[in-house]
């Protein structure tokens, strides 16, 4: 309750409170500065957290859903191994739907390594197979001994050997992002902390007058704390602007594909770096705080 | 109003003052003499908390001065109105805002005592330097207004460090009338200065007690004073 009091007061300000201690432009300059600075770099990380975890939702989701089943065999045996592997898969539990690829999408998926052109139908390369799962899958081990059996040219490629290593990468990405922003975070609180710090050095004798005159420590550091959390608080929203218009310029997926296309924000998503300005406002309130009540015990 | 009772002040491995015991009464009026650092401004800064006493029991307003937290220090000096050695102003402020810092620190609008204010200018006769910066102020024009400052909370107790040391005779008297004028409305007055003849004009007009700081004690001064 108290500390909610004393948030509003920052956030009203008292115009006198604030003549009393005098404007310190270097000081000033450099919150402002780190406030921008930080917040750009927070929302990069925050874009790229957020685009970690969607990739490693969306592979560990996607890929777990699916299967291929690749059919090498000579011409002759081509279509009937299909049709017996495509009968094993059909009668499998665990396989929603299996389905073998026609030649178009065979063309497509090697188009782009041998081009558009390629005559798929002349070449001898395996005739693949998309496998759907149910939400509780299937018996990998089970089904491999079933295709051998009846299809001995299938081979069974549950993507989980690629899938985990994809996933993984993914995930400490997103670590790596989150870690980011926190040293963000802490550096902001060590910049402004020096700030605050220097500033109050500056005023120590506005300060030993202002206790002489009966102020109180919280009136003191209100000053303090509103000039520069105020500063933060516009270089953050600033720094945050500018990363947005950054992050909304980077190609999107569908024209350069691969997985750096997916780093922007999207949908709601475009609203979290609204926090950064806040939470650089909040580091701010707190560092500076902390840093004022600590001075000010040195002054009687 | 202010006791002191038996204290001593050291710092580092010297003793400052050594058991002092003194008593300010509501409305007395006090003289504290004594040689240039014989602790004077320290004994005055033990009475406002500015330092604390490494023995012995200092009490404030009833209340003992160890067991007083920041916040009680700073009700503590709203109503102790010190006139310091250096005037310690904010030299960024125009002075009658200068003079009006205790009232802004405390929460009250200066707008609302703005008469006041001029009149308190005006009492010590500096009615049109509401805005010039302390730095622009001469020697004696500080000392009137860093008294403007110690009473514009119109407190009990008055604190004044060597208020006439960068006065001349004629203002020094100016200033005196003012304290006195001050002592006649009620208020309890410590002076502590090594000027002589002060005093000697003070004794003539009211009855002040005159105390001298020697070899780190406090006694009464003689009759020479």
């Amino acid at each position: 309750m108290k500390l909610a009091a004393e948030i509003l007061s920052v956030i009203q300000g008292d115009p006198r409170a604030d003549r009393a201690v005098p404007p310190s432009g270097f000081t000033a300059q450099l919150t402002l500065f780190t406030g921008g600075a930080m917040a750009f770099l927070a929302v990069f990380a925050l874009a790229l957290a957020l685009a970690t975890a969607r990739l490693a939702d969306r592979w560990s989701g996607e890929l777990a859903q699916t299967s291929t089943v690749r059919i090498s065999a000579p011409d002759a045996q081509m279509e009937v191994q299909t049709k017996a592997a495509l009968r094993v898969l059909t009668s499998t539990p665990g396989v929603k739907t299996a389905r073998a690829l026609d030649p178009a999408e065979q063309r497509a998926l090697l188009a782009p390594w041998f081009g558009p052109e390629l005559p798929v139908e002349t070449l001898p390369i395996p005739q693949l197979i998309e496998v759907f799962e149910t939400g509780a899958g299937y018996d990998a081990e089970g089904l491999r001994l079933r295709l051998k059996a009846e299809a001995p040219g299938a081979v069974l490629d549950d993507h989980t050997r690629w899938r985990r290593p994809l996933v993984a990468a993914a995930g400490r990405l997103n670590l790596m992002a989150l870690a980011a922003m926190a040293l963000i975070a802490a550096t902001m609180v060590a910049m402004i902390t020096l700030a605050a710090n220097s500033a109050l050095s500056a005023n120590a004798q506005v300060i030993r007058v202002l206790r002489l005159v009966g102020a109180r420590d919280s009136y003191i550091a209100r000053a303090f704390v509103r000039r520069f959390t105020l500063r933060a608080l516009g270089g953050a929203a600033v720094g945050t602007a500018l990363a947005m218009i950054a992050v909304s310029l980077l190609p999107d997926a569908e024209v350069a594909g691969g997985f750096l296309t997916g780093l922007g924000f999207s949908g709601a998503g475009w609203l979290a770096p609204l926090v950064v300005p806040v939470l650089a406002a909040f580091i701010a309130f707190w560092s500076t705080r902390l840093a004022a009540m600590k001075a000010l015990k040195g002054i009687t | 109003m202010i006791e002191l009772h038996d204290v001593s002040y050291r710092y580092g491995a010297e003793d400052l003052l050594s058991n002092i015991t003194l008593k300010l009464a509501a409305g007395s009026f006090h003289f504290l003499t004594g040689p240039s650092g014989a602790g004077k401004t320290t004994l005055l800064k033990l009475c406002y908390m500015e330092l604390m006493a490494t023995s012995g029991q200092v009490t404030i307003f009833g209340r003992p001065a160890d067991r007083i937290g920041r916040d009680g220090v700073a009700q503590v000096r709203r109503r102790v109105g010190v006139v310091h050695q250096d005037c310690a102003f904010l030299d960024h402020l125009p002075l009658l805002e200068n003079v009006a810092l205790p009232l802004t620190v405390s929460g009250q609008s200066t707008e609302a005592n703005m008469q006041e204010l001029r009149d308190l200018l005006a009492w010590v006769g500096l009615s049109g330097r509401t805005g010039a910066l302390p730095p622009q102020l001469s020697g004696g024009e500080r000392q009137r207004a860093a008294l403007a400052r110690a009473v514009v909370m119109s407190p009990d107790v008055i604190l004044a460090d060597e208020p006439t040391g960068n006065l001349d005779w004629e203002m020094s008297l100016r200033l005196l009338t003012l304290l006195i004028e001050l002592n006649r409305m009620g208020k309890t007055i410590l002076i502590a200065t090594h000027d002589l003849n002060l005093i000697r004009q003070t004794k003539a007009q009211i009855a002040a007690r005159v105390l001298r700081i020697k070899d780190r004690r406090l006694q009464l001064a003689g009759a020479d004073l």
